[in-house]
């Protein structure tokens, strides 16, 4: 099934301008019923479980149940992503459930500044990259000496 | 059939994909492009957030160089590709991609990537060129540099959902892209005075080990569907190192990543009965040459004493992870606290490295009640893919940059651009660029940053937009929407949209495809053996398949998408196993082996083997080009780069 929809959960995203997980998901699996009101993923033997349907499901109506052809069922792996961090809980098929928390990025979301307060050059016709060589922390690029 | 508008978008640079390759390529061109008053597109068939391989996340990074602690010299680098790849590799482009590279990673960190360091400030590092990262959110934060910088300048616009089908051409000179929106009725016509190709690998070319729901789990993404060689090959582009597949080993089935494993944790993979095969086979490694004395051991190397156990019944072959975390942990025997501490740490890092980026691979242990601390994990060698990197190294035949040529190579590396292919205004980076192995996320983002600043001098040189003639366009638009008319003209003819004598399905037509290349070409159920016999086999089906692909239908544009993406891999198939034919040795065993030629021969194959398909003639031509040098005077580098 790898991804699936919890039908009490959805509301196909009805007050946001776009469907969340049609828009993320990198192979085009999520689609929303327009009659219905709800998303589901067409089809799950394309799916990679890359999650990120689930991390951005704004009312958590996204899990996976694991490739049902090699996965014993039973467990789950269910994310938690804030501005910074994420949390997983993981359940095994025995029960034991363990807890997990890393960051996941150290700025601000949306203040990625294109050359990183390096200083940038403008010489087109030079090897150097456009924050080169100050993001190098080398006097220069290499060269060969020929 | 309803309409479809027709949308031109002219433009300077057309960047096409949205992965580390393409995010590098638009932070680059938008302050080149800003400099001279050029524009710049870029066009995902996804999201940019988390499109391309690193769309779910990553647990390190591959490549850094390390230049500014002279930990390393691009020498160095050069020299563990050249010899990983059994000596084919392009000296000239590996260096250029390692000389900026850390750029690139001090550019991630600024933007938000946690990297580990330790104690003292210095990055954590997994094996000698790779680093430790917190990357759950590592495609997240690049794309917003490379969203920031298109968006915010105002030199930039980007497409997101619109599939890029194929190249436009001018002559010699490509001249663009067309493709159509998976969301709404639209028909795109891009046309740019340069191109830049990064569209990333090939999967699914080969059939799977899992056939079921776990079909999508594949280690490359499934949405790498060739687009990058199709766009090269049908724009007429040279292709090198088509044969040179990559099959990595990764724990079996869901395909976690085992880098971790082997390089920080120190970890053994030991067969059945407890026997570990980089020792009892290390006489094998003298059967290929100087590559199996290199230290490390080439990767497909150890791919191939790994698959010798297996052949010969020895699996299954496990990754003793219980035995590593246990060795680490010992040192800290003498005090409980700090041994208690340390195991909870190593139980935390070892199911990041899974949650971070295959996120599947904790759900098997889960499934299976599997602790690492306690019990070993199977390790399994998965189907062949197309990649420009790891160990893979198929891809466009690239000039290499000026300033990095001898005397020797200028006349056979160098045509003008760096990192440009042989049609002119075509560039390329990633997995689209061949022979330059071990780029990875940093280095496939370095290589787009080199490939746009390239692109931009491109355009300022040849600053006219190309011409193109509308009846083109009008056939090119018909030819891509076919499938749609195809469907709507026959589906009442029978019960069953998907069972119809008057064409095929995508999905069908992928599986015919994955069979012929499975048995035929070398895949998982053949022991990835073939021999000029099964390979002309190959070639007289695939001929049947491309006749049959004017054939496709969908019934909607996902499917549209489907049809197309499934054609893209049939011609990066047909290059490789024209080019698999053509090298008439065996030099990757743990790749593909060559029954009929089952030895490296370094006195007439220690050379590239290129291919080119003549759409004129509808033939390929092969030819061998040289491998050279450009470190063989070089021996002081090192003191050169620390001054």
């Amino acid at each position: 099934m790898p991804s699936y929809v919890n039908p009490d959960k959805c509301d196909g995203c009805k007050a946001l301008d776009k469907t969340a997980c049609q828009y993320i998901c990198p192979n085009d699996l999520m689609v929303l019923d327009r009659n219905k009101m709800k998303a589901y993923n067409q089809d799950v033997t394309m799916c990679w479980e890359c999650y990120n349907c689930v991390k951005i499901c704004p009312t958590q109506a996204i899990e996976v149940r694991s490739y049902a052809d090699f996965v014993p069922l039973g467990a789950s792996a269910t994310p938690m992503r804030s501005t910074d961090t994420i949390l997983w809980t993981v359940k095994f098929r025995n029960g034991t459930v363990k807890r997990f928390k890393f960051p996941i990025r150290t700025t601000p979301e949306g203040k990625a500044e294109p050359a990183g307060g390096f200083e940038t050059k403008g010489d087109l016709n030079s090897p150097a990259l456009f924050t080169e060589p100050a993001s190098l922390g080398l006097a220069d690029v290499f060269r060969l000496r020929n | 059939m309803v309409d479809f508008e027709t949308v031109v978008v002219e433009t300077d640079l057309l960047i096409l994909g949205g992965g580390m390759a393409a995010c590098g390529a638009a932070v680059e061109a938008a302050y080149w492009a800003m400099q001279n008053g050029l524009k710049v597109t870029l066009v995902d068939k996804a999201a940019v957030d988390r499109s391309g391989a690193v769309a779910m996340g990553l647990s390190a990074i591959n490549q850094y160089v390390g230049l500014k602690d002279g930990a390393n010299t691009v020498k160095d680098y050069v020299d563990y590709v050249r010899n990983d790849l059994m000596g084919i590799t392009r000296e000239d482009l590996v260096a250029n991609i390692a000389r900026h590279v850390d750029s690139t990673v001090h550019l991630f960190e600024k933007w938000g990537l946690p990297i580990w360091k330790d104690e003292n400030g210095n990055y954590v590092h997994e094996g000698r060129w790779q680093l430790m990262i917190n990357g759950e959110s590592y495609k997240v934060v690049v794309a917003e540099a490379a969203k920031n910088a298109l968006l915010e300048s105002g030199v930039g616009q980007i497409f997101e959902r619109v599939f890029i089908v194929g190249p436009l051409m001018d002559g010699d000179r490509c001249a663009g892209a067309v493709g159509f929106s998976v969301r709404e009725n639209k028909f795109y016509v891009f046309k740019s005075k340069a191109t830049l190709v990064a569209m990333g690998g090939a999967v699914h070319v080969f059939k799977p080990r899992s056939s079921g729901e776990g079909m999508g789990r594949a280690w490359y993404p499934p949405w790498n569907s060739g687009s990058s060689a199709y766009f090269t090959i049908k724009a007429g582009a040279e292709m090198t190192c088509q044969e040179v597949r990559f099959i990595p080993v990764r724990f079996k089935d869901a395909y976690g990543p085992v880098g971790a494993w082997f390089l920080l944790f120190k970890s053994r993979a030991t067969n059945a009965a407890g026997g570990n095969y980089m020792i009892e086979r290390k006489a094998e490694l003298e059967k290929w040459g100087p590559y199996g004395r290199v230290k490390p051991v080439p990767a497909n190397l150890r791919n191939y004493l790994g698959m010798l156990d297996v052949m010969e019944g020895k699996g299954p072959i496990s990754m003793r992870t219980e035995e590593a975390i246990q060795q680490i942990a010992d040192t800290y025997k003498d005090d409980p606290k700090a041994y208690k501490k340390k195991m909870k740490e190593l139980e935390s890092e070892a199911w990041e490295d899974f949650l971070d980026m295959t996120i599947s691979q904790a759900l098997l242990w889960a499934g299976t009640n599997v602790q690492p601390e306690e019990r070993s994990s199977e390790i399994a060698a998965a189907e062949p893919y197309f990649i420009g990197s790891h160990s893979g190294a198929s891809g466009a035949w690239l000039s290499g940059p000026e300033d990095l040529q001898t005397e020797d190579t200028r006349g056979e590396y160098f045509w003008g651009y760096a990192h440009m292919s042989t049609v002119k205004g075509l560039f390329c980076a990633g997995d689209a660029s061949g022979a330059s192995s071990h780029k990875f996320s940093s280095g496939s983002h370095a290589e787009g940053r080199i490939a746009a600043k390239a692109a931009i001098k491109f355009v300022v040189e040849h600053n006219s937009m190309p011409v193109l003639e509308p009846a083109m366009l009008d056939a090119l638009k018909a030819e891509i929407l076919q499938p749609l008319r195809t469907f709507e003209q026959y589906q009442n003819a029978t019960t069953d949209p998907d069972i119809n004598p008057n064409y095929i399905k995508p999905r069908m037509f992928m599986f015919r495809l994955q069979k012929i290349m499975d048995e035929y070409a070398g895949g998982i159920t053949s022991q990835f053996t073939t021999n000029e016999a099964l390979l002309k086999k190959a070639l007289e089906l695939l001929a049947f398949l491309k006749e049959d692909s004017v054939k496709l239908a969908a019934a909607n544009l996902h499917e549209l998408m489907r049809c197309w993406e499934n054609t893209h891999r049939m011609w990066q198939a047909e290059a490789h196993v024209q080019t698999v034919l053509f090298r008439e040795e065996t030099r990757w065993p743990g790749y593909y082996f060559r029954a009929d030629k089952p030895k490296l021969d370094e006195e007439n194959w220690h050379a590239f083997a290129n291919c080119r398909y003549d759409s004129q003639s509808n033939t390929w031509e092969m030819k061998k080009r040289q491998v050279l040098h450009i470190f063989a005077s070089q021996p002081k580098e090192r003191e050169l780069v620390s001054a």
